[in-house]
Formats: structure tokens, C-alpha cells, sequence
């Protein structure tokens, strides 16, 4: 149980470890540790921000869906009003057409049935007189029985 | 038996001393040296006669070791301490640091960069001396026997130089801090006017010597109880461990390795304990209201 230098000699490697462990070794891990609790904070925050950012994202997408269904709706009722006037104008324009044929056409037959009255009076007429010259053996001065033969053209 | 069982303890129980012997010395084995010469002494009594300016190389010389393991390694785990996912040489020492930080920041308010690496370097070193202690206590010895070596005592903290060395460099930080919070008066006036105090002048000269004596047994018995607690420790552990060495060998297990199991906290409580106190007297030593 000696009492001697290595007392000192311990004294002085104590004294150079810990200045050692004070310059070299402390602070880088306290270092560490500081900037990973940072980085933990950090990320929490962070992760809290994302979830609030998710619902705020959730609720714009519901929101648009919504805008969305009621301007698809708003064009359909629009397309489907269109195609009702579409429809109903075409349906016009068919009538009016087919108006227009009929008129056409009757006027087209009633002109034909005028030529052809005129044509049969025109040939009633030559018809009666020969007739007439036939039964009466003279010939018919036109130009004297030319008025009756016109009224009587004109009665057919 | 009863003399080669003290012989074995004793033989166990002594320093590897490397020191001066005065010329005209009679050595152990009966020649007498001509002149002053510096050598390892060859028994205990060699050991003693070397007084004050020997060195125990054994002892200095594992404790310089561990401390060196420490540092190495927690200095390895600061080069590559990182904030991202650390590997698990880094999760160990970040235990430790936090766990010294924590027993620092509970007890210690101020603001003192040395406090926390000091505790750190105490705990880890002191633990790492007393763990020799786990080691068989023939093992290391007889390898140092093989290499020559006449004693080898591989616990340094079973050796009182190296606590007192530790115990009484806490001791300098703790006059060095309460120099500097309190300044010279403010750390004479703590020894001096406390406990006992008056308003009187005259009775507070004559408190004076009695508040001195009082105060300066608490503050001598700091170092002293710090490293007699850890010598005494270990040493009464190691010792245990001796005795049962002596047993017949078919016996030893069956008490060593209880003891050792029971051991295990011993060592860390002591180093734990030293540490502890570490940081309680000099938070004490900071603190200016008394």
C-alpha cells in the first residue's frame, strides 16, 4: 500500500483524457444527437403539414368533382335542348319542302289539264266542223261560223 | 499451506513497482548494489524501500491502457457519429453520452462544458479498470509471469494511487471552480462563516477556527471518501476473488461465480458512484448560495 508516482503519473493521464474526450469525442456526438432530434422534430412537422395538405387536397378534388358533374349535367340539358330545336326545325323545313312539291305539283297538273283542255277543245272544234261538213256535204265558210264555233269551243 | 496461501495472497496483492534503490542496498536475493540504481522491485519490501518517487507500472500501465480502449473506440464513434440511422457502435456510445448527459443535466444547472465529458471519461474509465476485475485472477498474471514479470496487478482501481490520483484531480477542479465562481473571498468566507454564523463581530472572529475546522474536514474528506470508497471496493472484491482462488479447483466455480455475477454490479455502482459524486461536488462547488 505504497502511496507514490502513480498517483501523479494517473493525475496526469486523467487530466489528458478528458481534455481528449472534450475537444474530441463530446462534442461531435452531441452534435449528432442534437441535429437527428432536429431532424426527428423536423420530420413530424413535417408529416403533420403533409396530412393537413392531403385533406385540404381531398376536399379541392371533391369540390371540382362536384363543379364538374353539375357542368356536365348543364351540357346535356343544353345538347339535348339543341337537338329538340334541331329536330324541330328540320321537321319544319321538311313540311315546308313538301308544301312546296305539292304546290308545285298541282300547279304542274293543273297547267297539264289546262294543255290538255285546250288541246281536246281545239280538237273538239276541228272534229264538229268536219263533222258538221260531213252531215251538211258543204264546206263551212269558217270565216262566217267562226263565232259560233268559238262559242261552241268555249261551252266543251 | 497457511504460509503459501498468505504468500499467494500477498504475491497477488503486490504492485509491479519500478523505482530508485539507494546505493549500498542489501536486494532480496542477499547482493548489495554499489550505487543508486532504478530497477523493478523484486519483493514487497524492495517495493516499500523505493518510497515515494516509484511508479506502479503494472497498475498506471492498464489503466492508461483502458483509458486508451475508451477513448479509441468512442473516439472512432465520433468521427462517424451521423444524424441518420446510426450503426450499433454509435447507438452504444450515444447511450452512454446521453446517460451521462442526463445524470449532468439533473444535478448540474449551470452552464460548464468540462462537467459532462469529465463524467463521461470517469464512468467509462473507472468501469472499464473495475471490469478487470471479471478477468480469473490467475489468468493475466501467470501469462506475466511467462514474460518475465515477477507481479502483475491487472485491476488498477485496486490500487490507491490510481483512485487517489483521480479523487484528488476532481479535488483541484473543485478548488479550481469555487476560486472562480465565488472568487478567493467568496470561497475563504464559505469556509469560514458557515455553519456557524453571528452578527456580532467579535463572536464572529472567534466562530472562525471551528466554522475552518468544520468545513475543511468536509472539504478534505471530498477527495479522500471518493477514492478510498472505490479502492476499497474493489479491493475487498478482488480479494474475495483471491480466496476463492485458493480453494480446490472443483470448489472455485461454485463461488466465483456467484460472486462475480454479484460483482458485476458492484463495478458498475462504483463507477457509477464516482461519477455521481463527480458531478455533485462540483455543482456544489458552483453553487454560490451556501
Amino acid at each position: 500500500m505504497n502511496i507514490n508516482l502513480t498517483m501523479i503519473g494517473q493525475a496526469i493521464a486523467f487530466f489528458i483524457f478528458v481534455v481528449f474526450c472534450m475537444k474530441y469525442v463530446w462534442p461531435p456526438i452531441m452534435a449528432a444527437l442534437q441535429e437527428r432530434q432536429k431532424k426527428i422534430a423536423d420530420g413530424l412537422a413535417a408529416s403533420d403539414r403533409a396530412a393537413r395538405d392531403l385533406e385540404l387536397a381531398q376536399e379541392k378534388s371533391a369540390q371540382e368533382l362536384r363543379e364538374a358533374k353539375q357542368q356536365a349535367a348543364a351540357l346535356i340539358e343544353q345538347a339535348n335542348k339543341r337537338a329538340n330545336q334541331i329536330v324541330e326545325a328540320s321537321k319544319d323545313d321538311a313540311r315546308r319542302e313538301g308544301e312546296k312539291l305539292i304546290e308545285q305539283a298541282k300547279a304542274e297538273i293543273e297547267q297539264e289539264r289546262n294543255q290538255a283542255r285546250d288541246a281536246l277543245r281545239a280538237e273538239v272544234a276541228a272534229f264538229a266542223v268536219s263533222g258538221a261538213e260531213k252531215i251538211l256535204e258543204t264546206s263551212v265558210d269558217a270565216s262566217k261560223h267562226n263565232e259560233m264555233l268559238e262559242k261552241l269551243a268555249a261551252e266543251l | 499451506m497457511a504460509g503459501s496461501a498468505s504468500e499467494y495472497i500477498k504475491h497477488h496483492l503486490q504492485n509491479l513497482t519500478y523505482g530508485e534503490l539507494p546505493a549500498g542496498y542489501e536486494r532480496a536475493d542477499g547482493t548489495v548494489i554499489e550505487q543508486a540504481t532504478w530497477t523493478l522491485a523484486h519483493n514487497a519490501q524492495e517495493a516499500s524501500d523505493m518510497g515515494f518517487w516509484a511508479l506502479h507500472v503494472d497498475s498506471l500501465g492498464w489503466s492508461v491502457a483502458l483509458g486508451l480502449i475508451f477513448l479509441i473506440i468512442f473516439r472512432m464513434a465520433a468521427k462517424r457519429a451521423t444524424s441518420d440511422q446510426p450503426g450499433g457502435l454509435q447507438n452504444f456510445v450515444e447511450v452512454m453520452v446521453e446517460f451521462v448527459d442526463n445524470s449532468v443535466k439533473e444535478t448540474f444547472h449551470g452552464k460548464n462544458k468540462v462537467i459532462a465529458p469529465l463524467a463521461l471519461t470517469i464512468f467509462c474509465w473507472v468501469f472499464m479498470m473495475n471490469l478487470m476485475d471479471l478477468i480469473p485472477v490467475d489468468f493475466l498474471p501467470q501469462l506475466f509471469h511467462l514474460m518475465g514479470a515477477d507481479y502483475m496487478k491487472v485491476v488498477p482501481t485496486t490500487d490507491v494511487n490510481i483512485t487517489l490520483g483521480m479523487s484528488l484531480s476532481v479535488f483541484a477542479l473543485i478548488i479550481y471552480y469555487s476560486l472562480k465562481v465565488k472568487g478567493v473571498g467568496g470561497f475563504v468566507g464559505e469556509l469560514t462563516l458557515h455553519p456557524f454564523s453571528s452578527d456580532n463581530l467579535i463572536l464572529k472572529i472567534i466562530l472562525i477556527p471551528v466554522n475552518l475546522l468544520l468545513e475543511g474536514v468536509s472539504l478534505i474528506a471530498k477527495p479522500i471518501s471518493l477514492a478510498l470508497r472505490l479502492f476499497g471496493n474493489l479491493y475487498a472484491g478482488e480479494l474475495i476473488f483471491i480466496l476463492i482462488a485458493l480453494l480446490p479447483l472443483w470448489a472455485q466455480w461454485a463461488l466465483s461465480v456467484p460472486w462475480a455475477i454479484f460483482h458485476i454490479l458492484v463495478i458498475t455502482l462504483q463507477a457509477f458512484i464516482f461519477m455521481m459524486l463527480t458531478i455533485v461536488y462540483l455543482s456544489m462547488a458552483h453553487e454560490d448560495s451556501h
